[in-house]
């Protein structure tokens, strides 16, 4: 039987289907696909933005990912002071390295080109060995910059994921109640959702001011002077907490609606019957509402580990990356790599930015192993 | 007799010890709704506020009350003039609108078509294609955005302008979208199939199929995905950074940042401009409330 995709025109289900489907998919393919692939192609070069003219692309193997992933772990002796034979230290009472990646010392040449990462010293514990305990070790790594901003996506999502989440699964079960004006609350939680992460980041940059900030103001005044002042996205320390806070602040309405969303389905009859059981309220929570929310909580979670490893807007606006790298992100660097340096280094950027999807990917399965999922294939 | 009254005096306390009960906790309750709703909104009505006080309060009165209600008599315009003297806020309006209508308008042809074409037809491939899509949707932008500058820095177009610093760059690469694109299909593969059936024996083509049949029932998913991606480009922030270089084709939240890179640092022009960047869509989302949250939720997981 011939089907037709106009009127007139008579013309192959197979034809009709490639016309009405083909915008989409050539421009998936050449806005999505073939980017992604490139970078997977690109990250084995050292391309540049803007290609310096004596020295076209070449390929490099696995240079950007040997720069990248480098790391070893040495025993470190800080650097003495010439006069009183101790271990020198800075202003702030740190104990002083000294490094130089092209030139190590002695015993450390199979470790040029490295920097340091992280300084620690073993505790001086009876279990300790003793070649270990009480010295310093450094963690030393060919690009520093990349595994702290690596750190920085681990750390911002061990707090903000369970925090965001419980944060919204408390709201979801407060408006869910059947009480008057929940709607006007709902609207409420939800509002900093629909206003823009660039715009918000602006906002809290003032309101984080440390000395005039609207919010070491609240501090003071709730605590009666007890908390503060923070010095918040100025302060190595603070300014990612300072992050954390504004990114659940935003976030948390969004999930509320999923999490309200997963309330509603639950079956009134459950609770009824439970409470004829002699069920309390927390028990009612911890036996019904939990198990029935499973797979909310997992989308939740899941979504929520991703957008922490997608973080830039507020860093770029609010930090940029700093103070000390305190805030710097993997995306962040990625693009200061590819694009804001001088030349654009694309083929590292595109190296960070394939370790990153790997690191989605991970998630993304873990999520398909963990949630029972609708797959649209088998219907 | 007088047992009775005893046991119905028992009940009637409890009954009232019952009622002090659920007054006290719903107060508790309505307390502390009230407070986080103090807490979502500080930041949205200080903002507000202080775009509508000269320039020197917005600082001076951080610490009492009028930070949050303004004094009628101070009430100033100022703020708002200054955004317009120091940046082309209209272009920018006009660039920011632009961009995310046409996104939002072209993306919902593109991808509702390709959906109906994965869903409603019959042709080899398309389980592999669907598929594929589906796996499309985990890259995030945010990974290709580097090398997709690379590639559009050497494609050609039309003009010799180029991609790069134009409306088609930051229009073009965001029209399909995979995610788009498996909410459609969800929606169109649940519809009956009879409906398509019966029109084809009466000869009907396919857009006559899609554009009769399919649309008006698919007015909900329809809606889910403009919000979905009204939201997602009307705050997209880090592709229009990288691309625009002058004001010609900068959008709202790239044109924001012109306000810390020359000194003085007015925060009450910043304020003014944050708010008529958010007022639109703030109006926008209390007109049309229940549609963001079912969009919101059915791009979630169901149950």
């Amino acid at each position: 039987m011939q089907h037709k995709l106009f009127g007139r025109y008579a013309l192959g289900e197979s034809a009709s289907a490639l016309l009405l489907g083909g915008p989409a998919f050539l421009l998936l393919s050449i806005f999505l696909a073939l980017p992604f692939v490139r970078a997977i192609q690109l990250s084995f070069t050292n391309q540049f933005l803007v290609q310096p003219r004596n020295q076209p692309a070449q390929n490099v193997g696995f240079d950007n990912y040997d720069r990248l992933l480098s790391f070893s772990l040495i025993q470190l002796d800080p650097q003495l002071d010439p006069e009183t034979g101790d271990w020198q230290r800075d202003r702030r009472g740190d104990v002083v390295f000294r490094w130089r990646p092209r030139t190590p010392p002695a015993g450390y040449e199979n470790l040029v080109g490295f920097n340091i990462l992280y300084t620690f010293k073993a505790p001086d514990l009876p279990l300790v060995p003793e070649s270990v305990a009480g010295r310093y070790h450094a963690l030393m790594a060919k690009d520093p910059l990349f595994w702290r901003a690596l750190f920085n996506n681990f750390y911002f999502a061990l707090f903000v994921v369970p925090i965001q989440s419980a944060f919204a699964l408390g709201l979801a079960l407060l408006v869910d109640q059947k009480l008057r004006g929940m709607t006007l609350y709902r609207t409420i939680y939800f509002s900093p959702v629909v206003t823009a992460m660039a715009v918000i980041s602006v906002l809290w940059i003032f309101l984080y001011n440390p000395d005039r900030g609207l919010i070491n103001r609240l501090l003071e005044t709730l605590s009666f002077g007890g908390l503060g002042p923070f010095r918040w996205i100025n302060d190595p320390h603070e300014a990612m907490p300072a992050i954390m806070l504004m990114s659940i602040w935003q976030g948390a309405g969004f999930q509320m609606v999923i999490f309200l969303a997963g309330l509603q389905n639950i079956p009134e009859d459950l609770y009824e019957a439970s409470g004829i059981d002699g069920a309390g309220t927390l028990a009612k929570f911890r036996f019904i509402t939990l198990p029935m929310l499973r797979n909310s909580i997992v989308f939740v979670a899941i979504t929520t580990t991703i957008l922490a490893f997608r973080l830039f807007t507020q860093v770029e606006v609010m930090t940029g990356g700093g103070p000390e790298n305190a805030t710097m992100t993997v995306i962040w660097y990625a693009i200061e790599q590819g694009w804001r340096t001088g030349q654009g280094n694309v083929g590292y950027a595109s190296a960070i930015s394939v370790i990153f999807v790997s690191i989605v990917l991970i998630i993304s399965i873990l999520q398909r192993g963990i949630i029972r999922s609708d797959n649209v294939l088998e219907r | 007799m007088a047992t009775l009254s005893e046991t119905q005096q028992q009940a009637r306390q409890a009954a009232q010890a019952a009622r002090l009960r659920r007054i006290v906790r719903q107060a508790l309750t309505y307390s502390l709704m009230t407070f986080l709703a103090f807490f979502f909104l500080f930041p949205i009505v200080f903002m507000l506020v202080a775009s509508v006080k000269p320039d020197r309060l917005v600082i001076s009165e951080l610490d009492s009350i009028r930070a949050f209600i303004p004094d009628p008599a101070v009430l100033t315009l100022e703020n708002f003039q200054g955004v317009f003297r120091r940046v082309p806020f209209e272009q920018y309006m006009f660039n920011s609108i632009f961009i995310t209508a046409s996104i939002v308008i072209g993306g919902l042809i593109v991808n509702s078509m390709a959906a109906f074409a994965l869903a409603r037809m019959q042709w080899p491939g398309r389980k592999t294609l669907l598929a594929i899509i589906i796996s499309l949707i985990i890259i995030p932008f945010e990974a290709i955005a580097v090398p997709l500058l690379y590639q559009v820095n050497r494609m050609p177009w039309l003009t010799d302008g180029g991609w790069l610093d134009s409306y088609h760059v930051q229009i073009i690469p965001f029209l399909a979208d995979a995610f788009s694109i498996y909410l459609f299909y969800q929606f169109f593969i649940s519809l009956p199939k009879d409906f398509d059936e019966a029109a084809r024996v009466d000869g009907a083509g396919f857009l006559r199929i899609y554009s009769t049949i399919i649309l008006p029932l698919s007015r909900p998913v329809f809606a889910t995905v403009a919000i979905l991606q009204f939201l997602q480009y009307w705050s997209f922030f880090m592709w229009p950074l990288m691309v625009t270089r002058g004001e010609a084709h900068r959008p709202l939240m790239v044109g924001m940042q012109q306000f810390f890179g020359e000194a003085p640092l007015v925060w009450g022009q910043i304020m003014a401009y944050a708010a008529m960047v958010t007022l639109p869509v703030l109006i926008i989302f209390l007109m049309f409330q229940s549609w963001f949250v079912r969009g919101i939720t059915s791009s979630g997981v169901k149950g």
